[in-house]
């Protein structure tokens, strides 16, 4: 294994991990509608709705771009471990294709029309694809880990059901239950009034659900695949969340929310780590391994590809900042203004 | 039922056709929209305003499309394309991976911040965002083309026997490859021409409404403005349409030859215009035709030699065993086939219906320009087809155009290098690849329903009356905001 090999699994552990903290939220704040989103009566539940949409309004899409990026840089870092994760996990990711189709439409469509109806059917897209979304990722990026079955070819010699095991079952619902805090703690963060009271107390409830999960999922993987460096992340990642829910109770919201983004980090960290040197590893005897050495590109590609990061990561990184810093102000029921007048 | 290479092969089709009705728009719309947004800045006259946002919404409506049918085509290679993605990852997946890194994020972030940036961010700065997402919108064309432009004419690579597969050698030549750089040019023209015509058509319909109104002067301004990058970028689509024209008939003359159905090798070769029949290569079925015209479009020359698809068939098997005795039987197994010919009728009619729409759209745009002179308001009946004509002429033009280049390039997926019939998943069975076809066709009819009657309401509003945004700003931090979802 040569040292690019390693910086570029490295770079997709990191593009992963960039995914989970920044759309992790807003996954969180979308499945959070129909609970944090509940006023006193109709119109306050609107306006409750409008203002955590509108938190994530400006970055949402962003935020998108690195799963794209994942993507892309599998395919040109690791060709192999692109085709055979993209076709092997074939009808979990065509829903989540479908999850994020309906939620990104319902986003921009949702005010676009003043109709009880059309919000209605809207919502209900963000909310299931803000659900359905985070669950898959976690369903499927933990079966990466696990290993599935490929044969002597590194194709995938399993079916749909080979995947929802328990141990990735529990890597959805784990996925799913951190993108739900980390986005309780970014309302609470963003928000005034009611809204941000109602966040905090749900984020200590929800804080803690996930650690259980989390130390399970967390644990029986490093007893299957763990290194030393993967318990180490584990206890980085542990630790974050507990001390996130302690700020959260404290009300020390922005920190609570870097504590969840580290964790949601370290959980990603931990999975590579478990994962390293192997991309996907089999579960079949006499089936072939993808690993790092095998799987990736030539030495050429991978130059080309990592002066490109380097040049550019940083960029990307400055102007994100720049949004975020932009639309730092925390929004509240009063800063709603009166929906489209378009039926 | 089909085999799985079948239903793939429709599902790339229809999903990328479906794609690419948004893309062009969002292309040429941004920068129009930008070009507003800037007069606007700059002179402080309120139809600039009032045009940004009324174009905005309409743009943005569009965008939401683009831009979640695009995450699909991504993710495609992978799923239903998994040899193929494993041969020539190691070229194709750079410009993906730059595509991402350079442009989504560009453009994604930028919008996000023009979308909610109203009174939020100082209006310069404004305007320069819905700049820098057309940039990013460019920069994703460069590169998705790119790519594309490997698949017509691969260069920069060499096979690699010991990985089994095509590996890069000149990630430069890749991206200047000499199909990309006249892909490029007149797929963004095209573009341009799609958003213009888009802007005209739509304005054209509010002014022969508004007629009567104060807001006839606004909806005027649009037309033209619409008119002239629609009718200014069409001469850009004829000329690197020409030049591309030349380097097809260099790079891959079957596509060519399909392109006017001519199978026997002919110098001086007509071009025709209309035909009836099977195009089986006989010559009575050719209604209109141009002498040498042919000759013209793939030579530069009247009596220049164009190669039939009789001896193109011959050349271009002589060629695929070529590549295998230098290669060996892995790579004999990608480029054998029982037939190296496209469909022809395809190939022959999407060309002309290409051609056709954009030249159609040209006629219109001029025709309202020359219309809106003085002050004038077209007031005849069919104006109303002419308005509704214009955007979607330029916009199937681009799906045609597309539909003649994939199509024209088989049986081969990387032309000369690999089939499209050796490119598929192995290990996705036949009823997975028709579960996502049913999924996907029936998830994009009914967005399709939706956004066109959204659009259209939109369209039926018309541009808000203009409100300062200065009255806006002030220290009233529990004022609403201009903008929320």
């Amino acid at each position: 294994m040569d040292a690019l090999q390693l910086v570029w699994f490295g770079l997709i552990g990191l593009l992963w991990a960039g995914y989970l903290v920044l759309e992790g939220f807003d996954f969180g704040v979308g499945a959070l509608l129909p609970s944090l989103g509940k006023g006193q009566d109709a119109e306050d539940t609107e306006k409750r709705r409008r203002v955590m949409l509108t938190t994530i309004g400006p970055h949402w899409d962003g935020n998108e771009v690195w799963l794209l990026t994942a993507g892309g840089a599998t395919f040109a870092a690791f060709p192999e471990w692109y085709a055979t994760m993209f076709s092997a996990f074939y009808l979990p990711l065509l829903l989540v294709l479908v999850a994020l189709i309906v939620r990104n439409m319902g986003f921009e469509y949702r005010g676009k029309r003043d109709d009880v109806t059309w919000r209605k059917r809207w919502d209900l897209a963000i909310i299931g694809g803000s659900v359905a979304a985070p669950l898959l990722v976690g369903v499927a990026l933990t079966n990466v880990v696990r290993g599935v079955p490929l044969d002597g070819n590194s194709e995938y010699a399993g079916n749909l059901f080979t995947l929802l095991n328990p141990l990735s079952l529990l890597g959805g619902l784990t996925v799913l239950a951190l993108s739900l805090t980390h986005g309780a703690y970014f309302i609470a963060l963003k928000t005034s009034g009611q809204i941000r009271e109602d966040a905090r107390r749900m984020g200590t409830t929800l804080g803690l659900a996930t650690a259980g999960l989390a130390v399970v999922t967390l644990l029986w993987l490093n007893l299957s695949t763990g290194s030393l460096w993967s318990w180490v992340t584990t206890v980085v990642a542990a630790g974050a969340l507990l001390a996130a829910i302690w700020m959260n109770t404290q009300g020390r919201e922005g920190w609570a929310f870097v504590g969840t983004a580290v964790t949601a980090a370290m959980a990603v960290a931990t999975y590579f780590l478990a994962l390293y040197p192997d991309v996907m590893p089999t579960t079949l005897d006499g089936g072939r391994s993808l690993t790092i050495e095998n799987a990736s590109s030539s030495p050429m590609t991978l130059t080309i590809m990592t002066w490109a990061a380097v040049v550019f990561t940083p960029i990307v990184l400055l102007y994100t900042a720049y949004t975020y810093y932009t639309f730092r102000k925390r929004i509240g029921t009063q800063h709603i203004p009166a929906p489209v007048a378009v039926s | 039922m089909g085999s799985s290479l079948d239903v793939a092969r429709w599902q790339f089709a229809i999903t990328t056709v479906y794609h690419f009705l948004f893309v062009p728009v969002t292309i040429g719309m941004s920068a129009v929209v930008a070009y507003f947004h800037t007069q606007w800045v700059r002179t402080h006259r309120p139809e600039y305003y009032r045009l940004t946002k009324f174009f905005g919404k309409l743009f943005l409506i569009n965008f939401a499309l683009g831009l979640v049918t695009g995450i699909v085509q991504e993710f495609q290679f992978g799923m239903n394309w998994s040899d193929y993605s494993r041969f020539v990852g190691d070229i194709f997946g750079a410009p993906l991976a730059f595509e991402a890194l350079l442009a989504f994020f560009l453009e994604s972030t930028f919008l996000g911040v023009w979308i909610f940036g109203w009174g939020r961010i100082p209006e310069k700065l404004h305007a320069s965002t819905m700049w820098l997402t057309h940039i990013g919108t460019v920069l994703s064309a460069y590169f998705i083309l790119a790519a594309n432009s490997f698949m017509q004419n691969p260069v920069g690579y060499e096979y690699n026997p010991t990985t089994g597969r095509a590996e890069m050698s000149d990630f430069l030549a890749v991206l200047t490859n000499k199909v990309q750089l006249v892909t490029f040019p007149h797929v963004v023209l095209s573009a341009y021409m799609v958003g213009g015509a888009v802007i005209m058509g739509v304005a054209l319909w509010l002014l022969r409404r508004d007629a009567a109104t104060d807001d006839a002067p606004v909806y005027r301004k649009a037309v033209r403005v619409g008119a002239v990058v629609s009718l200014v970028a069409s001469l850009g689509v004829i000329v690197s349409g020409d030049v591309q024209g030349k380097i097809m008939t260099e790079v891959q003359p079957m596509k060519m030859a399909a392109a006017e159905a001519l199978y026997d090798t002919t110098s001086n070769a007509p071009f025709s215009v209309l035909s009836v029949g099977p195009l089986d290569g006989s010559r009575a079925s050719r209604l209109i035709e141009v002498p040498g015209l042919l000759s013209f479009l793939g030579t530069g020359d009247f009596n220049g030699t164009v190669e039939g698809i009789n001896d193109l068939k011959v050349s271009e098997r002589d060629a695929a065993q070529q590549v295998a005795k230098q290669y060996g039987p892995e790579v004999a197994a990608l480029v054998t086939d029982d037939d190296y010919t496209p469909i022809v009728p395809v190939a022959y009619w999407t060309f002309r219906l290409m051609m056709g729409a954009g030249f159609l759209t040209m006629l219109f745009a001029a025709m309202a320009l020359w219309a809106t002179r003085k002050n004038g308001v077209p007031q005849a009946k069919w104006w109303t087809a002419i308005a509704v004509l214009t955007p979607l002429l330029p916009i199937f033009a681009n799906s045609f155009g597309w539909i003649f280049t994939e199509m024209g390039r088989q049986p081969w997926l990387v032309y000369g290098l690999m089939t499209t019939a050796t490119g598929v998943s192995p290990s996705v069975s036949v009823g997975e690849v028709w579960v996502s076809m049913v999924v996907y066709t029936l998830l994009y009819a009914a967005l399709a329903v939706v956004e066109v009657k959204l659009f259209l309401t939109y369209v039926r509003r018309g541009a808000e009356p203009f409100e300062d945004p200065a009255a806006h700003v002030d220290a009233d931090e529990d004022r609403p905001l201009q903008f929320a979802y």
